[in-house]
């Protein structure tokens, strides 16, 4: 089961006026989904528009232009421009790890780093604080992540990032390719006994 | 049928968007058979044409002077384009609004690394005062199409006034929306 951090996999239950996320849904026998319609590419697109709004994307200057996920998602949903006032607050670049930078402009508060630290790597370095729009990534015990005992620098939080928040230090404009494969082979190995070719 | 009057104009950006323009290269002649640039920064014209059918605004709206072009360009121009991303998203000249207002700004370029009689530009009337906050277009006037990219390829461009010369809504898509 998954988290319905972003609630971008809205869809339709026939029978229900609700929207509700695929990701924390139970399949239940008879149901009927839709998951794409008219009225879930105006939300998927609204909601997007309020994930660019939130923080500072910006696409030509950072790390992941033309490997991001929320680039991606904003073609692929047909976002040409955010209806909403941006809100650019002031935020913190954490550069202080050996290998890694957290630019938390880039931040789309997912949890992936958060997850793919607690229970695959078993650090739980990552966490979160604060809430709502105050909610912050933090290391530890909200420290520089350079300064955290427990993270071991394995990097999978890099590779779990779908924006350019995360990213492997040296890197500019466009070159932090994400390989999210490496992940699942891992898992994959571990849970199944199997690995992907 | 009468010739297409476009206009661009250059706000808070590097001109990038128009340097994309001309990329266009020949097809620059192909437009130039059913269109008239009637304004910015190609032609040498100081003032806004009373009536202009397009527009291409580049940059984001960054001064007072932006703030006064625009409404006055709104109020003349039938089709109003977001061209390129500092004028949808206001992009890097907006990396600026985090820090809350202009005198930041000002005082890290002219104050900061001035070593002979440092000060702040103050000529009323000449030089605009920054904004405290960059504006992408639609925060500043009512935008009718968006082009993003940065710059937007010209292929994308061609692609975006093709639709719009042949009358119908531009309509960008897949590869030709991709901000970045």
């Amino acid at each position: 089961m998954d988290v319905g951090a972003c609630r971008l996999c809205l869809v339709e239950i026939a029978g229900s006026n609700k929207l509700v996320p695929a990701c924390t849904t139970q399949v239940a026998d008879g149901m009927v989904v839709a998951t794409t319609s008219e009225r879930l590419q105006r939300y998927r697109r609204l909601l997007l528009e309020l994930l660019f709004a939130e923080r500072n994307h910006v696409c030509a200057v950072c790390v992941s232009n033309g490997h991001c996920e929320l680039q991606a998602l904003a073609t692929n949903l047909g976002m040409d421009h955010v209806s909403f006032p941006y809100t650019f607050p002031k935020l913190e670049v954490d550069l202080t790890h050996r290998l890694f930078g957290m630019d938390h402009n880039r931040c789309v508060l997912c949890g992936r780093c958060v997850r793919v630290c607690w229970y695959v790597e078993g650090a739980a370095t990552k966490n979160f604080s604060g809430r709502g729009a105050g909610s912050r990534i933090i290391s530890d015990l909200n420290q520089p992540w350079g300064e955290s005992r427990t993270c071991t620098a394995c990097g999978k939080c890099v590779h779990a990032c779908p924006t350019g928040a995360l990213f492997e230090k040296g890197t500019t404009v466009g070159e932090m390719q994400k390989d999210r494969g490496k992940l699942e082979y891992i898992v994959t190995a571990r849970e199944k006994k199997q690995w992907i070719v | 049928m009468d010739r297409l009057k476009i206009a661009t104009v250059w706000l808070g950006g590097c001109s990038g968007c128009h340097m994309s323009l001309l990329d266009l290269d020949e097809w620059l002649f192909e437009l130039a058979k059913v269109a008239d640039v009637v304004y910015g920064p190609l032609v040498d014209t100081k003032e806004y044409p009373a009536a202009a059918d397009v527009c291409l605004v580049e940059g984001a709206v960054a001064n007072t002077e932006h703030v006064e072009l625009m409404h006055q360009i709104r109020q003349r121009t039938r089709v109003l384009v977001a061209f390129g991303d500092c004028a949808v998203t206001g992009n890097v000249t907006a990396l600026r609004n985090p820090l809350g207002s202009a005198a930041p700004v000002l005082e890290r370029a002219y104050l900061d690394p001035a070593n002979l009689r440092p000060a702040l530009p103050h000529e009323p009337g000449v030089v605009p005062p920054l904004l405290d906050r960059v504006l992408p277009l639609q925060e500043a006037v009512p935008v009718d199409f968006y082009l993003p990219g940065c710059p937007p390829p010209a292929d994308r461009i061609k692609a975006f006034l093709q639709e719009l010369l042949a009358g119908k809504a531009p309509h960008l898509t897949g590869a030709n929306l991709r901000f970045g």
